[in-house]
C-alpha cells in the first residue's frame, strides 16, 4: 500500500512583504501502480506542489492533508519522508561539493534501507545503474552535481531513483534540457521503475513529447496553485494544441 | 542561508619602481626600535585581540624551550646555530615585533639541513610541545632546502606555551619541498608565527598552515623568490571554536619574473566568539612579468557568535602579468544542500557531516602527506561533533 493522497493542499511562502499563497487548494491521489502527468504554465506552482509534498523548509503549509500509504506525510521531516517511501527528481539539482556521487549514493541508499549495501553487489549495482543512463564510470568520483552538464544533472536524478528504489516518484521537469537521445535513456529509466508492482510517478512537464515515452494514466492541468482539470492522456494533446490559455483566464475570472 | 561575499580590493598600481612596500608587510629590520609596541589601531593589528597575546609583545627576555621531539631520515640534520651564522645563512629578517623579538631573545637559532639533491621518501617531522602556558618561549629557526632535494618537513605544535617564533625556509633552486605546520595545541595556548619562504629558482613549495587548538594563533607565510621560475603553493585550514581567535596573514612577493603563486585557505568557525581572520596579499613588483597568482578564502559559518573576517588585496605595479584573481567567500550551511542530501533519506546530522567534509575535501586532498591527510579527517570530524552534530538528532 503506497497511495499519495493530497487533499485541499494550501502552501505559501515567505516574501518581503509578508507570507504569499501559492497552493490555494490541491487535491490528488496517486493510487499505487498509476502515473500522473501535471501540465501548467510557468510560475503555477508545480514544483512548489513537489517542493512542499518533499517538506522543503521554504515552503509553508498552511492547510490541507498529505498521506502516503495511510501516514501523515506533513507530520515528517525532509529526511523521514524519503525514507518512507517518497523520492523528488528536482528541476534544479543541488551542488554538494567535495562529496563525491560514490559517497552520496551509498550514504543515501545506507540511510533509506537502514542498513549498508553488501559492498560486491553494491559496486555492481551502481555501475549498471550509471551505464544504462549512459554516464561514464568515472561519474562516481565526480563531486555531486558539481560542474554536471544540464542533461547529467537529470540522469544522475533518475539513477538515484533506480538504485533508492521510493515507492512514489515525483519528477519536476525532469525532461526539460534533454536531448532527443538523453529523453529515451531517462524514460527507458523512469519506466523500468514503473514496471514493478506498485509504483506511483508524478511527472511534472511542460511537454507532451516525454509522454510519447512515459505513458500517463491520468492529466492534471495545473493553474494558478490548483488543479483546473483532469482527464486522460488525450488531455495532454489538447494542451499541445490549445494552450492554457481557456483554463488561465479562467482561473483569472475567478480571482 | 546568509552569504556575505566580501572581495575587496585595493589596487596601488602607481607605487614607485625602487623601494617599494607592501602596506601591509613593511621591509625586515634586525633594530627592535623599527618594531614598537603595537596599540592595535594600526592595519596590521587591528584584528587582533592585543590583550590575549599575555605580555608577549612586552618582549621579557625567556630561556624556556619548547620540548623538540624529532624525525630525521638520513641525510638530514639538526643542529644549533648562531644568531649571526643565522643571518650569513641568508635568514629572512623579522617583519614585525613578535618575530623581532624572537630575534632578539631565541639565543641562537636551530638550524634543519636537507642537503642538496637529497630526495626523501619519508616526512622530516619536528614535534614541538609545551608544558604550560605560563611559560614564554622565543623561538628561531632556519630550514635549509639544498638545490634539486626533495622533501617533507612536518611541524607538530602541540601542549601549551606563550610562544612566539621566527621561521625561515630556504629552497635551493630546482628544489621541491613540502612544509606543513600543524597548530594543535591546548585551549590556552597563544602562538604567534611568522614563516617566510625563500624559492629558489625553478623550485617549488607548498606551505601548510593547519591551525585546530591554541586560544590565540596569529601566522604569517611570507613568500618571495630569489630567482625567476619559482612556484608557491600556500594552503591554510582552521576549525575555531568558542572563544578562539586564529588568524592568519599571506604574503606572496613576486619580485621575480616568471614566478607563481596559489593560495587557498579554508575554515569553519562555530562557539560563541569563535573569530577567524584572513588576510591575504599580492604585491606584484615590476620586474615580476608574466606572474600568476590565485588567492581563495572560504569560511563555513556553523552556528551563530562567530566571525570570519578575510580580506584579500593584491597590489600590483606591471600590466605584463598571466594572471592575478582572488576569491573570498563566507557561507552558513547552505540549506539547499542540506534538503538535497535530507531528500534522499540521509538524516540531518549526517547532510551536516556530508557537507563538511565536502567543505574541506579539496584542501585535503592538496596537502600530499597521507598521514597527515588521514589526521585531518579525524580532526574534522572530532570538531563536527563539538558542535555541530551534538544537538541534532540522528
Ligand atoms: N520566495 C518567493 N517569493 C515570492 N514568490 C515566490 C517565492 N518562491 C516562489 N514564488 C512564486 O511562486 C510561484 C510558483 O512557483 P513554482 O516554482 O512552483 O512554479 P512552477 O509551476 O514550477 O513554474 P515553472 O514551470 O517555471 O517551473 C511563482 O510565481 C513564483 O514566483
Ligand atoms: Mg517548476
Amino acid at each position: 500500500m503506497s497511495e499519495l493522497v493530497i487533499q485541499d493542499l494550501q502552501v505559501s511562502v515567505d516574501t518581503e512583504d509578508g507570507p504569499k499563497e501559492i497552493l490555494k487548494g490541491v487535491t490528488l491521489t496517486i493510487k499505487d501502480g498509476e502515473t500522473h502527468a501535471i501540465m501548467g504554465p510557468n510560475g503555477s506552482g508545480k514544483s512548489t506542489l513537489a517542493y512542499s509534498v518533499a517538506g522543503h523548509p521554504k515552503y509553508t503549509v498552511t492547510g490541507g492533508s498529505v498521506t502516503l500509504g495511510g501516514e501523515d506525510v506533513l507530520a515528517m521531516s525532509v529526511d523521514e519522508r524519503a525514507r518512507a517511501g517518497l523520492f523528488l527528481a528536482m528541476q534544479y539539482p543541488v551542488e554538494v561539493p567535495g562529496v563525491s556521487v560514490a559517497n552520496f549514493l551509498r550514504t543515501a541508499k545506507t540511510a533509506i534501507d537502514g542498513e549498508a549495501p553488501k559492498l560486491r553487489t553494491w559496486v555492481k549495482d551502481v555501475n549498471g545503474v550509471l551505464g544504462n543512463l549512459n554516464l561514464d564510470p568515472t561519474f562516481a568520483q565526480r563531486s555531486v552535481n558539481e560542474g554536471f552538464s544540464g542533461g547529467e544533472k537529470k540522469r544522475h536524478e533518475i539513477a538515484q531513483l533506480e538504485l533508492l528504489d521510493p515507492k512514489v516518484a515525483i519528477l519536476d521537469e525532469t525532461d526539460s534540457g534533454l536531448d532527443i537521445d538523453a529523453l529515451k535513456i531517462v524514460s527507458e529509466g523512469v519506466n523500468r521503475f514503473r514496471a514493478q508492482e506498485g509504483k506511483g510517478v508524478l511527472l511534472i512537464t511542460h511537454y507532451t513529447r516525454i509522454l510519447r515515452y512515459i505513458q500517463p494514466d491520468y492529466v492534471h492541468v495545473f493553474v494558478d496553485g490548483r488543479v483546473a482539470e483532469q482527464g486522460g492522456p488525450e488531455l495532454a494533446d489538447q494542451l499541445e494544441a490549445e494552450g492554457y490559455d481557456k483554463y488561465v483566464k479562467a482561473a483569472a475570472a475567478r480571482a | 542561508m546568509t552569504v556575505t561575499d566580501t572581495a575587496r580590493e585595493s589596487v596601488a598600481a602607481s607605487l614607485e619602481q625602487d623601494g617599494v612596500q607592501s602596506h601591509l608587510n613593511p621591509p625586515p629590520s634586525y633594530d627592535l626600535t623599527d618594531h614598537p609596541v603595537p596599540t592595535g589601531r594600526e592595519e596590521v593589528w587591528r584584528f587582533t585581540p592585543l590583550k590575549r597575546l599575555r605580555g608577549l609583545l612586552d618582549g621579557e627576555p625567556s630561556a624556556a624551550s619548547l620540548r623538540w621531539e624529532t624525525e630525521l631520515p638520513g641525510g638530514v640534520t639538526l643542529t644549533e646555530v648562531t644568531g649571526d651564522e643565522a643571518v650569513g645563512l641568508g635568514e629572512l629578517g623579522p617583519n614585525d615585533r613578535p618575530s623581532a623579538l624572537a630575534v632578539a631573545h631565541a639565543g641562537g637559532a636551530r638550524l634543519l639541513d636537507v642537503p642538496a639533491d637529497l630526495e626523501l621518501d619519508e616526512p622530516v617531522v619536528l614535534h614541538l610541545h609545551g608544558e604550560s602556558a605560563d611559560d614564554l618561549v622565543w623561538g628561531r629557526l632556519v630550514v635549509r632546502i639544498g638545490a634539486h632535494a626533495r622533501a617533507t618537513v612536518v611541524i607538530n605544535h602541540t601542549g601549551s606555551a606563550r610562544y612566539s617564533a621566527i621561521t625561515t625556509v630556504l629552497v635551493g633552486d630546482g628544489a621541491s619541498v613540502n612544509v606543513l605546520t600543524l597548530q594543535d595545541w591546548d585551549d590556552d595556548a597563544v602562538h604567534l608565527g611568522r614563516d617566510a619562504i625563500r624559492v629558489g629558482r625553478d623550485a617549488s613549495v607548498r606551505h601548510t598552515a593547519i591551525s585546530f587548538g591554541g586560544d590565540l594563533v596569529r601566522l604569517h607565510a611570507n613568500v618571495e623568490y630569489a630567482a625567476p621560475g619559482g612556484e608557491a603553493e600556500l594552503l591554510g585550514l582552521y576549525f575555531a571554536d568558542e572563544g578562539q581567535h586564529l588568524e592568519h596573514r599571506l604574503f606572496a612577493d613576486h619580485n621575480a619574473p616568471r614566478t607563481r603563486s596559489n593560495v587557498l585557505y579554508k575554515g569553519a568557525l562555530q562557539g560563541e566568539g569563535a573569530h577567524t581572520v584572513w588576510i591575504g596579499n599580492v604585491l606584484i613588483r615590476k620586474v615580476a612579468e608574466g606572474i600568476e597568482t590565485y588567492e581563495e578564502n572560504r569560511n563555513l559559518v556553523l552556528s551563530d557568535g562567530c566571525q570570519a573576517d578575510s580580506v584579500p588585496n593584491l597590489e600590483i605595479e606591471t600590466g605584463e602579468i598571466e594572471g592575478a584573481g582572488h576569491a573570498s567567500a563566507t557561507a552558513r550551511f547552505d540549506d539547499e544542500q542540506l534538503f538535497y542530501l535530507r531528500s534522499r533519506g540521509v538524516s540531518e546530522k549526517e547532510s551536516r557531516r556530508l557537507v563538511v567534509h565536502g567543505f574541506f575535501n579539496d584542501l585535503i586532498r592538496k596537502v600530499g602527506i597521507p598521514s597527515i591527510e588521514e589526521r585531518l579527517l579525524a580532526t574534522v570530524e572530532a570538531e563536527l561533533a563539538k558542535n555541530v552534530l551534538r544537538d541534532v538528532d540522528a
